[in-house]
C-alpha cells in the first residue's frame, strides 16, 4: 500500500502482438513522485540497428493542435462557435432550426452539419436561408478539427457571428475530439433514459451546458428531470441546464439568453 | 468507434518517427491509456488489428500502460482510485470529485529499425 495516495493496486501493463491477444501481464506500480521519469523529448538511442525514440506525445495531439488553430481563428474574428452533441434524434437539428428562425434577424449565424450520410440536415438549414456546409463523415462517427477547419474555409463566417456545429449523432466518440469550439452543448431528450449522463459520462464531463429537450412529452414518459440533473452533476458539477421544447418553443428564451450572455465574453 | 481514429492517429505518429529515423518499421511501441480515457480496449484491439496491416506497425509489439485513474474529493480532499467519472468519495460519501489523472492517451516510446 502506498502511503502518499493510499493506493493498493498497481497499474496494469498489457503486452500484445498482432494476432495474439496478449503475451502476458506485467504488474508495475508507477508513481510519479516516487520514481520520477525524466525523459528527454525525442531522445534517440541506437543499439544494434534499432533506434529507441522517446516520443511522449498525446495521441490526439494533431487534432488538438488544429483545434487550437480553429479557436484562434474564431477569436480573431470574434466568432462564437458552439459544438452541439447528442444521441441521434435528441433534437439537435430541430433546436437549430428554431434558434435560426428566432435569432437570424438579430445575429449573423452560419452552420456546419455533421452526419455520416445525406444532405438532409443541411437542406433543412438551407431552407431557412442560412449559410451551411454539410460534412459527411462516412464511417466516421464524429467530427474532428480538420473537418471543421475545412468547412470553415468553405463557409467563411463573418466577424462577430455565431457558428453552430451540429456534430454526428453519437454520445461517445465526439467527446474526445476538440473542434476548437468556444462551448460544448450536450442535448438529451426526455424520451431517453434519465441515467444517460452516467452511461455516457465523458460527454457530460466535457460539456458546458446540458439542454434537456422535448419537455412537452414529460407527461407521457418516465423521465425524472431532477434525477437526470443529479446524475449529470455527479460527473460535472459545473454543468448548466436549460429545459426546452424545441418544437413547442417552451424554454427557448433561456437558451437565447445564455447565447447572448456567453457570446460577449 | 473512435478507437479507430485513435489507432489511425498512433499510426500517423509512428509513420513520422520511422521516417525521421530513416528506419523501415516499428519493432515495439509503448502506449499509455488511462482507465478513464474513454477508450474501450476491446474496440481498440479490434481497430488495431484491422488498421496495422501493411503499415510500418504490422509486426510491432505493443505495450499498453493502463494508468489507474485517481480522483480528489471536492469536499474532504481525499484522493482515491476512481472506477468511474462519478464515484462517491469512499471517505465522506459525497459524489463530487475532480479527476486527477487516468484520462491519458499517449504514445510514450517507439523502437524502430
Ligand atoms: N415532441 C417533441 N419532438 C421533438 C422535439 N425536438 C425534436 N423532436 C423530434 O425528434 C425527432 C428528431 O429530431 P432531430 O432534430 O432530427 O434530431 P437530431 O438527430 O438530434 O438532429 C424529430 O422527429 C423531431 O421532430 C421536441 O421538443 N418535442
Ligand atoms: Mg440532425
Ligand atoms: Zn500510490
Ligand atoms: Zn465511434
Ligand atoms: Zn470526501
Amino acid at each position: 500500500m502506498c502511503s502518499t495516495c493510499g493506493c493498493g493496486q498497481p497499474d496494469e501493463v498489457l503486452i500484445s502482438k498482432p494476432g495474439k491477444a496478449d503475451l502476458g501481464h506485467l504488474e508495475m506500480h508507477h508513481h510519479d513522485e516516487e520514481h520520477p521519469h525524466h525523459h528527454e523529448h525525442h531522445h534517440h538511442s541506437h543499439a544494434g540497428g534499432k533506434t529507441i525514440v522517446e516520443v511522449e506525445q498525446d495521441i490526439l495531439g494533431a487534432n488538438n493542435k488544429l483545434a487550437e488553430r480553429n479557436r484562434g481563428y474564431f477569436e480573431a474574428k470574434n466568432i462564437f462557435a458552439i459544438n452541439l452533441v447528442s444521441s441521434p434524434g435528441s433534437g439537435k437539428t430541430t433546436l437549430l432550426e428554431r434558434t435560426l428562425k428566432d435569432l437570424k434577424d438579430e445575429l449573423s449565424i452560419s452552420v456546419i452539419e455533421g452526419d455520416q450520410q445525406t444532405f438532409n440536415d443541411a437542406n433543412r438549414i438551407q431552407a431557412l436561408d442560412i449559410p451551411v456546409v454539410q460534412v459527411n463523415t462516412g464511417q466516421g462517427c464524429h467530427l474532428d478539427s480538420d473537418m471543421v477547419h475545412r468547412a470553415v474555409k468553405e463557409l467563411n463566417p463573418g466577424e462577430n457571428s455565431l457558428l453552430m456545429i451540429e456534430n454526428v449523432g453519437n454520445l461517445v466518440c465526439p467527446a474526445l475530439f476538440d473542434l476548437g469550439e468556444n462551448k460544448r452543448v450536450v442535448i438529451i431528450s426526455v424520451t431517453e433514459g434519465d441515467d444517460k449522463p452516467i452511461k455516457y459520462p465523458d460527454m457530460f464531463l466535457s460539456s458546458d451546458v446540458c439542454i434537456i429537450n422535448k419537455t412537452d412529452l414529460l407527461p407521457y414518459v418516465n423521465f425524472d428531470v431532477q434525477k437526470a440533473k443529479d446524475y449529470a452533476l455527479r460527473v460535472n458539477h459545473h454543468l448548466e441546464f436549460i429545459e426546452v421544447s424545441a418544437t413547442k418553443g417552451d424554454g427557448m428564451d433561456r437558451w437565447y439568453e445564455w447565447l447572448r450572455k456567453n457570446r460577449g465574453k | 468507434m473512435h478507437e479507430l481514429s485513435i489507432v489511425m492517429s498512433i499510426l500517423e505518429i509512428a509513420d513520422k518517427e520511422v521516417k525521421k529515423a530513416n528506419a523501415e518499421k516499428v519493432d515495439s511501441i509503448e502506449l499509455e491509456i488511462g482507465t478513464l480515457s474513454g477508450v474501450e480496449m476491446e474496440a481498440f484491439d479490434f481497430a488495431w488489428e484491422i488498421s496495422v496491416k501493411d503499415t510500418v506497425m504490422e509486426d510491432a509489439e505493443r505495450k499498453v500502460h493502463r494508468t489507474k485513474a485517481k480522483a480528489k474529493c471536492a469536499d474532504c480532499g481525499h484522493v482515491f482510485f476512481a472506477q468511474t467519472l462519478y464515484d462517491d468519495c469512499p471517505k465522506c460519501g459525497q459524489p463530487f470529485n475532480e479527476i486527477l489523472n487516468g484520462r491519458e492517451l499517449r504514445v510514450k516510446a517507439l523502437t524502430v529499425s
